[in-house]
């Protein structure tokens, strides 16, 4: 059954109508945001915890239990006060095929403000910082704009929505920096320092921003809740499969006929997802290579495996990928699919903040045999070297990026070996010839 | 992909950008970012501060702005930080402009999604009409990046021209967008699908048709 | 105490511990670069993986992971030699294969890593990454293709120097290391990063392509060129010292050295006594040492003699002449040389007392007279620790550029009697306050002064832990003045008793801070090694041993006795001092009681024992109590870093460095 209107949180996904205050409030945004709050801490956090509600920032950490994570009494700094605590919202959308985040934020800025005070008090914040990646200028406009009306209703700021909370939200853009959506790269860049990634531990909850608790959401994550208060956990964990609830944003690209973002229930079907939104595959289903189903650094899985696979964390775990950001990037037969992996593997080198050995020499490395095994300018000993060196990289990081390029390179050779050395055979034949 | 490298510091950039301050404008600008941030904590204005000054740069000359290193010496002694630290923030994000930049900065993304979705013919256009990375065309109008992706995979092809996204694009869409703006026009922005009002699957909408007319309120339907 | 196992073995790990540091207490080797124990964790290389249980079924940074009770941790399973194979590989794609041609050759850790944790043959095909060289300045030479990117040397300057100065410019592989618009770096400490440069990107530029480390003859002495006296190792080929590094200490100068104290040994080469020398109708001769004694003996000066001692002189050197002026019935000795004239009956009064790393942990400070980065740079270091820990810090004296903040309150001694309310209260709430003078707080008053607020803020007093709190102190720039001090080498008067004297013979033992116009009607005998205003002044020239060329005690401002041992031969005909002294006696007919180094040295101890034993020497800690009002400007005696001894104003490296890095000279580059 598909997703009824009705039942999904963002209703002007597409713009038709004003983001503006008005008009969010019309749609149901910031209704009775007191009442919410008045609800206390643990009711806010344990119904977040009972909505089933996972991170929709790639990692899928349920939610709630995050949010219980930061410290009910605020640790003392150095001279005995207590130290604040922050909500980072990542707003940084840099992974490539996720393109969802910026539609709530130009589109209804207004679910997300309210979000950002819901999740901020229940988690015992002082203020958050909308970090949005830097070439979101438009949307980062828009954020401003509605920061303005929120605060000149008494939505945010001191006594936030007359619920006595005081509560601030303030938007940092970025500038250009994959690496920035990463938690502590994000926390190192709000401290006006290059985006690299902190060790852990210390955890954020612990040890964030400025050195106080803190805790990284991403902007679905947030935007969502105050609609999961109001309706209730049992009405958001009506959709999709155990482990696996709520609605999603899918964002589809590539090769379909109707590229779209859409709000649907979790765990619907990949061939029903694409069939109903996108009109399906560019050239029909037996046209379909292959799926990225959950941005560029999950593996891809070929058109046999996805087609009924359940688009979900589990459902997608079971054939060797995962949903991530639930950018889904499809590839039909005319895709030269070792150049579309190649190129990925480029944006990881580029965007490789650097400080790491395995990935800083690893990124690059494994996009230069990458580019080889694309023109066939390889020996077949290669691919198994350059999937070594995906090993070499995977699991000895800072931080995920290195996993992130590796697995795509992996799920290449996982299903594409026959290409590779196709070409690479090719290659030899033509110079013999 | 063009790599980066900061412009030499040299004696004329010294005379024409020693005494950059910021306009009376912009001053009060960069006392509001700072004031996001508690106190004590102003180096967090650093990133919100360099994209002031290139744009005040920018202004001035009527490109898309960019950082002479006098200007980042400014910014390091506003914020009370070491330059170091500032060029170290300059050179890592993207979009800081490093050195001199043209009046519209065209940045093609090459990523994956919009590779699949005809990248290659936006870089071709670009090339034809004489566009190189790292290179500000004769007019100074024009300047060349491709770059990575944008977070508008649903809307591939797309361009961001200053400010500015354009998607749906082929090659004849991106030259009349380009055309336009040598003219000095302001093409809209967004989606060049006629068909298309932003990131709903085109034609037939599949979900929440009755928000194109209206702006309805689902809540009695709960 | 955490129990954890290492390799299968238990063992029990300090609260705080790393993994790292518990797999070397279990004496496993674990390879690293990036980590250092006094930098901050960046565990960026990736070298030091390890297996541990419980968590994630991946390598961990042992560097950078917290030992945990309960922990096993293996360093010798597959998993942690694919780790290490992996990013030992990885460090070298881009690395140039150079070594034959690289500084670092033989004392690499990349070698030495790569022997031990490599893979053998590369499997990289691509081209190697290059890097554009990087100016540093006169100390650093870049070779910037070599950089692993460890940011040793980025969180040095930060972290210890307190100068931000280096950073990783760009990002991802292009990420590279540089100064600000490739300054050179500036301050006094920088070419520490040349030691923690894991591998040959930074290495010494005054000592490129001397030597391979293995020519060299190592020897530990104890460095001069200040009062800290920092431990030494010098490293000669021949008859030529070829550098000067550090050696560990974690009471002194921990693993750094000034770059004065690194790179004056240059001018050890330069502007050498090497033979005696006459002055005979105004101008100075070359003679024998034959020559030189017969005239000497021919002065016959009875009592009227007296000796100064110069500021890099050793104990035994002193004491030599003390026993020589002695054996002629004379007291007169001064090793002050510019007039100072404090009182010393208590040592305790003039001594650094909280020690180098008791100040660490001080919470309120007041600093009088000190630039305190020019006259004792690791001292400097150890300051900017206390701020780190919390230490409030006031200085009084013309402003300098410190590298931990600090409020200045004024230029004027007079500040000392009348501290503002705030300092006063920072003093008597601190619960480990402290009170260092500088030489150009000493005079007119200052000590006395100093000594009340010893009294006023207690600061001599028993912790709540049981320990003992000493925090007045006085820094001196010499590295002679507290064992001169020690053998009484300070008139009541100061050098102004030795000059009411008139003698007919004035010694000066390397003395080449001393007015000698007030000495006009003396002879002026002057043992020392470089050709400086001693020597200028001098009647007669006995040439002597350098620092690095004798064995010899030094006692350093914290009143710590250190022995260092002769690295080298002094050049041409010159002898070291003791034995010149000696001869000195026959030449004048008497006897001073030794014949030899080792007899000299027990005299020495006999008459004081504290100079017998290494370590600090007990003054006690009964302070005088001081008082008086002092007044007047205050002017730090040192107008130049690199240029305050002898030897290193013969140095062309510290005559490059104050060019460039003081007075902002553009020299250009040498070619090389
Ligand atoms: C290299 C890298 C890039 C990431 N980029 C993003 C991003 O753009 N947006 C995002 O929400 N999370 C991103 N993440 C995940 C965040 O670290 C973090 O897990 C997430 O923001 C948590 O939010 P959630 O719990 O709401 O999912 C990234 C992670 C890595 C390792
Ligand atoms: S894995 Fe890559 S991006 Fe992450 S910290 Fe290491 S170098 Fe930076
Ligand atoms: S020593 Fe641990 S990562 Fe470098």
């Amino acid at each position: 059954m598909a997703l009824l209107d009705k039942d999904r949180i963002f209703t002007n996904l597409y713009g038709y109508q004003p983001w503006n205050l008005k008009e969010a409030q019309a749609r149901g945004a910031w209704d009775n945001t007191k009442a919410l709050i008045e609800r206390g801490r643990e009711a806010i956090i344990d119904e977040m915890k009972a909505s089933g509600l996972r991170g929709r920032g790639g990692a899928g950490f349920p939610t709630g239990m995050k949010w219980s994570f930061m410290p009910k009494q605020p640790p003392l700094d150095q001279n005995g006060n207590p130290k604040p605590s922050f909500l980072v919202i990542n707003a940084d959308e840099s992974e490539p095929g996720s393109c969802k985040d910026r539609e709530i934020m130009r589109h209804d800025p207004h679910l997300l403000f309210e979000g950002a005070l819901v999740a901020g008090f229940a988690m015992g914040a002082r203020a958050a910082y909308i970090y949005i990646r830097g070439e979101y200028i438009r949307e980062a406009e828009t954020l401003f704009a509605a920061r303005e009306e929120a605060y000149a209703a008494g939505l945010l700021g001191k006594n936030a929505c007359g619920s006595g909370y005081d509560f601030d939200v303030f938007v940092h853009r970025g500038a250009g920096a994959y690496i920035c959506g990463e938690e502590t790269a994000m926390i190192e860049s709000l401290e006006g320092k290059k985006g690299q990634p902190r060790l852990k531990p210390p955890f954020p909850a612990g040890a964030g921003l400025y050195g106080c608790p803190t805790t990284v959401n991403n902007v679905e994550s947030i935007a969502v809740a105050p609609t999961i208060l109001r309706r209730g956990a049992a009405w958001f964990s009506s959709f999709g499969r155990e482990n696996n609830k709520g609605t999603k944003l899918f964002q589809i690209s590539g090769h379909v006929n109707r590229p779209c973002v859409v709000e649907e229930e979790m765990s619907i079907p990949f061939s029903e997802l694409i069939e109903r939104h996108c009109g399906g595959i560019r050239g029909g289903k037996d046209n379909l290579l292959a799926v990225i189903p959950g941005g560029s650094s999950v593996p891809l899985v070929p058109a046999a495996e996805i087609w009924d696979a359940p688009m979900d964390f589990d459902g997608l775990r079971a054939v060797g990928s995962g949903l991530g950001t639930a950018a889904v990037i499809v590839m039909d037969k005319s895709t030269d699919i070792v150049r579309a992996i190649s190129r990925i593997s480029y944006f990881y080198k580029h965007e490789s903040c650097g400080q790491c050995t395995p990935c800083r020499e690893g990124t690059g490395w494994m996009w230069r045999v990458m580019e080889r095994l694309r023109t066939g300018d390889a020996q077949v000993e290669e691919i198994d070297m350059l999937q070594q060196v995906t090993k070499q990289v995977e699991g000895h990081t800072i931080c995920a990026l290195g996993d992130a390029a590796a697995w795509p390179i992996q799920g290449l050779i996982r299903h594409f070996r026959p290409e590779l050395e196709r070409r690479i055979a090719e290659n030899v034949r033509e110079a013999a010839e | 992909m063009a790599d980066r490298y900061i412009e030499p510091d040299t004696p004329e950039l010294r005379a024409r950008w020693g005494n950059f301050a910021w306009t009376s404008e912009n001053a009060e600008k960069a006392k509001e970012v700072v004031a996001r941030y508690p106190e004590g904590r102003q180096r967090s204005a650093v990133m919100p501060l360099l994209d002031l000054a290139q744009r005040q740069v920018g202004a001035e000359e009527n490109t898309q702005g960019w950082l002479p290193i006098p200007v980042m010496e400014y910014i390091a002694a506003y914020l009370d930080m070491p330059i170091i630290r500032v060029v170290e923030v300059a050179t890592f994000y993207t979009m800081y402009n490093i050195a001199p930049i043209g009046r519209f900065h065209v940045q093609v993304c090459g990523t994956t999604p919009c590779m699949l979705r005809g990248s290659d013919d936006l870089l071709a256009t670009c090339k034809s009409r004489g566009m190189k990375k790292g290179h500000i065309s004769e007019d100074g109008l024009w300047s060349f990046t491709e770059v990575e992706c944008m977070g508008n995979c649903a809307s591939a092809p797309m361009v961001q021209i200053n400010d500015d996204n354009y998607e749906d694009l082929t090659s004849e869409r991106l030259n009349a967008v380009l055309d336009a703006l040598a003219r000095g026009e302001t093409p809209k922005a967004g989606t060049q699908d006629p068909a298309r009002h932003t990131v709903e699957p085109v034609g037939e909408p599949t979900s929440l048709a009755a928000m194109i007319t209206e702006n309805h309120d689902y809540r009695s339907e709960w | 105490m955490p129990k954890v196992k290492v390799d299968g073995v238990e063992i029990d790990v300090p609260t705080g511990a790393t993994v790292l540091q518990a797999c070397e207490l279990a004496g496993k080797e674990i390879p690293r670069f990036c980590y250092h124990e006094r930098l901050s964790i960046a565990g960026n290389c990736r070298m030091c993986l390890v297996e541990v249980k419980p968590g994630p079924p991946k390598p961990q940074a042992s560097c950078a992971l917290p030992a945990a009770e309960g922990q096993e941790i293996r360093t010798d399973s597959e998993m942690v030699k694919k780790a290490r194979e992996g990013v030992m590989e990885f460090l070298l794609i881009n690395h140039p294969l150079d070594c034959p041609i690289c500084d670092q050759g033989g004392e690499c850790d990349l070698q030495d890593q790569s022997v031990a944790y490599g893979r053998g043959a590369s499997r990289y095909d691509e081209n190697k990454r290059a890097v554009t060289e990087k100016y540093m300045g006169p100390l650093i030479k870049t070779t910037m293709t070599r950089c692993i990117h460890c940011t040793r040397c980025v969180r040095f300057s930060e972290e210890i120097a307190g100068v931000d100065e280096i950073g990783a410019l760009y990002r991802g592989e292009n990420m590279q290391i540089t100064t600000y618009l490739e300054h050179a770096a500036k301050h006094e400490m920088s070419a520490n990063v040349i030691d923690l440069c894991p591998v040959g990107a930074l290495t010494s530029r005054p000592y490129a392509f001397e030597a391979r480390p293995w020519e060299l003859k190592k020897t530990l002495g104890i460095d001069v060129s200040d009062a800290t006296g920092a431990n030494i190792r010098i490293d000669a080929r021949g008859r030529e010292v070829l550098r000067v590094l550090p050696r560990n200490n974690d009471d002194v100068n921990e693993e750094w050295i000034s770059d004065k104290a690194r790179y004056m040994v240059d001018g050890l080469t330069k502007r050498r006594l090497d033979k005696p020398f006459l002055r005979r109708d105004g101008k100075l001769v070359a003679v024998s040492w034959n020559e030189a004694f017969a005239a000497i003996a021919t002065l016959n000066p009875g009592n009227s003699i007296a000796a100064v001692a110069g500021d890099m002189v050793d104990c035994e050197t002193m004491f030599a002449a003390k026993k020589l002026v002695g054996a002629l019935g004379s007291t007169l000795i001064e090793g002050r040389q510019t007039g100072m004239d404090y009182a010393t009956d208590s040592l305790a009064a003039v001594n650094f007392n909280t020690t180098f790393s008791g100040i660490e942990t001080a919470d309120a400070i007041l600093i009088a007279g000190s630039n305190v980065r020019w006259e004792a740079p690791l001292l400097n270091v150890r300051l900017r620790k206390a701020v780190k820990r919390g230490a409030k810090v006031f200085l009084v004296g013309p402003e300098w550029e410190t590298t931990f903040g600090g409020q200045f309150l004024g230029e004027d001694l007079s500040v000392l009697g009348n501290l503002p309310q705030n300092v006063a209260d920072a003093l008597s709430n601190a619960k480990r306050p402290a009170v260092i003078l500088g030489g150009a707080a000493l005079g007119r008053g200052g000590l006395e002064a100093g000594l009340a607020l010893a009294a006023q803020f207690n600061l001599v007093r028993d912790l709540e832990d049981g320990t003992k709190w000493n925090g007045f102190n006085v820094l001196h720039m010499a590295a002679a003045r507290m064992g001169g001090l020690m053998l009484g080498y300070a008139q009541k008067g100061g050098i102004a008793d030795l000059v009411a004297a008139k003698p007919k013979v004035l010694l000066a033992l390397g003395a080449d801070e001393v007015d000698f116009t007030q000495f006009a009607g003396s002879m002026i005998v002057y043992i020392g090694h470089h050709g400086d205003k001693g020597a200028h002044a001098a009647d007669v020239i006995l040439p002597a041993s350098a620092y690095t060329e004798k064995a010899g005690t030094y006692v350093n401002t914290e009143g710590r006795v250190q022995w260092a041992d002769k690295a080298v031969f002094a050049p041409g005909d010159a002898r070291e001092d003791w034995t010149i002294l000696r001869a000195l006696a026959d030449a004048f007919g008497v006897s001073v009681g030794f014949d030899t180094f080792d007899q000299l040295r027990n005299a020495m101890i006999a008459e004081v024992p504290a100079l017998g034993s290494e370590g600090l020497a007990d003054y006690g800690s009964v302070l005088p109590l001081g008082g008086g009002s002092a007044a007047g400007q205050i002017a730090y005696p040192i107008k130049d870093f690199y240029m305050t001894n002898p030897i290193a104003r013969a140095s062309a490296v510290m005559q490059r460095c104050s060019a460039e890095i003081l007075h902002g000279e553009e020299l250009a580059e040498a070619a090389e």
